[in-house]
């Protein structure tokens, strides 16, 4: 434990600054993985234990469509657009199966794509720590902020994806399609029977869900190491922030996201061995006394 | 006596009877089970079968331990792994640095899971079903951390390494091969038959009505909270003699003991052998310990070999190896029958 030191921080606006924008940086990345989760969870009723794995190949995808083009927008949109047509046959072949089944076998599906797709990703690049480096028309002066380092790709980041947070918001509570799918999440079966194609409405969702987690992988690429099972510490992270969020809520994987980020990037000053239990800790605390997350509602 | 209750009490005596032969029938199984694994030594020199039993006794009592919770009480626990962990851990360390005899260790270990089960158990059966997955796993990951970073007392990230004292106990000595294997197959035999004992008493079919109608259950009476937390803390004792066995076996006891992989292999292991029947899990061990073993060998990938078996289980059976076959026999007998 290292008390000072987060004492110190928290002192000084430089230290303050620099670590909140890395806390930003983490939580952004971490609501564009989990609110895919949540958002698959609230139409499907399926939690997508699978879900890191789309991270993984978006930062994949961008990294090799950046060393093919060089353009870091064709990376971006590469990242995004493969794991959401990878959402989509996964969904459409093989979750679609299991929609009916027991939970346990669900989950033991996912399992079996967490163990294929990193072995996938091992053949195809190799199993040794790749980077895709950051893109030079980022590599310029860091901003100064009250005496803090921001790096501008930072601020990139975190507007896509506040971007990202409020387009979804919207398109979900204002516009038909987004009208339809909440609908098909509250009775799938009045849907189809008002002549809406369900099946494609789920393998949409999902294939936006691995789209958004695909996009936080390609921005993380050029912060990131990639490496084979790099999906799975942001998956149970992902799954801690829907958890204190409230399965199912938009604003409360955001929330949980921040929170999560700033309690990791603080914590690693405070408690730099106990990062990981401090944010476990956090999710006991919250579902002790609210089981169902901060903004979760009640099961019906 | 109405024309009713003289019905009941008619088929009330034959029933305690048959349970009476059933639990004989059991203790029977049990014992020859134990003489036909002791005696593997006498036939054999192979130290890998062995091994391979004894790790087999290690992960059988902790994926059947967690089948009492998921199969029998439908209480689907993502963090069982942190007992099998806490009993490694436990036992590795108060024979350490206290140096007392084995089963005295044994019993201490025991009594240390209870009262940890019994607080995480408290918090976590409120909770229902994703829920209570899901703290099950802060918790196990919760206790995962600590071990890594307390690395003064459990060693870090390292383990507890420089071995597990093994002192001879009534001319037992554990560091004898021999002894080693048949003391994990005598406490993996005695596990079962405890475990079984559990699943067939009254208090087991309380928990299989929890599973089916916990609403049921309450109406007619049933603690319902009490009954999930006593079946969670029974099956945390037998993770951790599961933990107890591994780290008799390994001389040691490491993080990934406590690691969330470990709980999510008790599950696959729970799915792969089926959960409707007691020995499911036992099945899905050797299968699983084998599948493991066999592919490792032939293929550096084994991530996509498991995956694709697990696919096979999940889409193409639907259902686990035992639970399949005991399908198959049922229905063969009913169309048996109709001829």
């Amino acid at each position: 434990m290292d008390i000072d030191a987060l004492a110190g921080c928290l002192s000084s606006s430089a230290c303050l600054v620099t670590q909140t924008t890395s806390g930003l940086i983490i939580g952004m990345l971490l609501f564009l993985v989990a609110v895919g989760l949540t958002l698959i969870f609230g139409v499907l009723k399926v939690v997508n234990f699978s879900h890191g794995a789309f991270y993984m190949f978006g930062a994949y995808f961008a990294m090799t469509a950046y060393q093919l083009t060089g353009s870091f927008t064709l990376a971006m949109l590469a990242g995004a657009t493969g794991t959401a047509i990878l959402g989509l046959v996964f969904e459409r072949v093989f979750m679609s199966r299991v929609y009916g089944a027991d939970v346990l076998m669900q989950l033991l599906v996912c399992y079996a794509f967490v163990l294929i797709f990193d072995d996938v990703v091992r053949i195809i690049w190799g199993p040794e720590f790749k980077s895709m480096g950051m893109p030079s028309a980022f590599q310029v002066m860091p901003l100064f902020i009250a005496g803090g380092v921001v790096p501008p790709y930072y601020l990139l980041l975190i507007g896509v994806a506040l971007l990202a947070a409020i387009v979804l918001g919207i398109g979900l509570s204002r516009s038909r399609i987004g009208k339809v799918i909440r609908a098909a999440a509250h009775n799938p079966g009045m849907v189809s029977a008002l002549g809406i194609n369900t099946g494609l409405i789920y393998g949409g969702v999902f294939a936006l869900g691995g789209m958004l987690a695909g996009l936080a992988g390609a921005l993380a690429a050029p912060v990131r190491s990639l490496t084979p099972g790099m999906g799975f510490s942001v998956l149970i992270e992902s799954f801690i922030v829907t958890v204190i969020g409230g399965m199912g809520s938009i604003l409360g994987a955001l929330i949980g996201a921040l929170l999560l980020g700033l309690i990791r990037s603080f914590g690693s000053l405070g408690f730099p061995l106990f990062t990981e239990g401090l944010m476990y800790l956090f999710m006991v605390i919250v579902l002790v006394s609210k089981p169902t997350g901060l903004f979760g509602k009640e099961a019906a | 006596m109405t024309e009713l209750e003289a019905g009941r009490a008619q088929t009330l005596v034959p029933v305690r009877s048959a349970a009476a032969l059933q639990r004989y029938r059991d203790v029977l199984i049990a014992l020859i089970a134990f003489a036909v694994l002791a005696s593997l030594p006498l036939f054999t020199g192979s130290k890998a079968l062995l091994d391979f039993v004894i790790r087999c006794s290690a992960y059988g009592l902790f994926a059947t331990s967690l089948n009492l919770l998921v199969g029998y009480t439908g209480l689907i626990s993502f963090g069982h792994g942190m007992f099998f962990g806490l009993g490694a851990y436990s036992f590795g360390l108060i024979m350490q640095k206290l140096g007392v005899p084995i089963p005295m260790a044994f019993v201490t270990t025991l009594a240390i899971t209870t009262v940890v089960a019994a607080i995480i158990g408290a918090i976590c059966v409120r909770l229902k079903e994703i829920y209570f997955a899901f703290v099950t796993l802060a918790f196990q990951m919760l206790i995962h951390s600590t071990i890594l970073s307390w690395a003064s007392f459990t060693g870090g990230d390292q383990g507890l390494r420089g071995g597990i004292p093994r002192p001879v106990f009534l001319g037992i000595d554990l560091s004898n091969h021999v002894h080693l294997y048949v003391t994990s197959c005598a406490l993996l035999i005695l596990g079962l038959l405890a475990m079984r004992q559990i699943a067939q008493s009254p208090f087991g079919y309380t928990l299989r009505m929890i599973r089916d109608n916990a609403a049921r259950a309450s109406f007619l009476g049933i603690d319902v909270w009490r009954a999930k937390l006593a079946v969670f803390v029974l099956a945390a004792l037998f993770a951790s003699m599961g933990g107890m066995v591994m780290a008799l076996f390994v001389s040691g006891a490491y993080p990934e003991f406590a690691y969330w992989t470990i709980s999510g292999e008790a599950i696959f292991i729970n799915m792969l052998g089926g959960v409707s029947t007691f020995l499911g899990p036992m099945v899905g061990t050797v299968l699983l310990l084998l599948l493991n073993d066999t592919v490792t060998r032939f293929t550096e990938y084994h991530g996509i070999v498991l995956g694709i078996v697990i696919l096979f289980f999940a889409l193409g059976l639907r259902k686990g190896l035992l639970d399949f076959a005991a399908d198959w026999f049922a229905h063969r007998r009913e169309t048996g029958e109709g001829r």
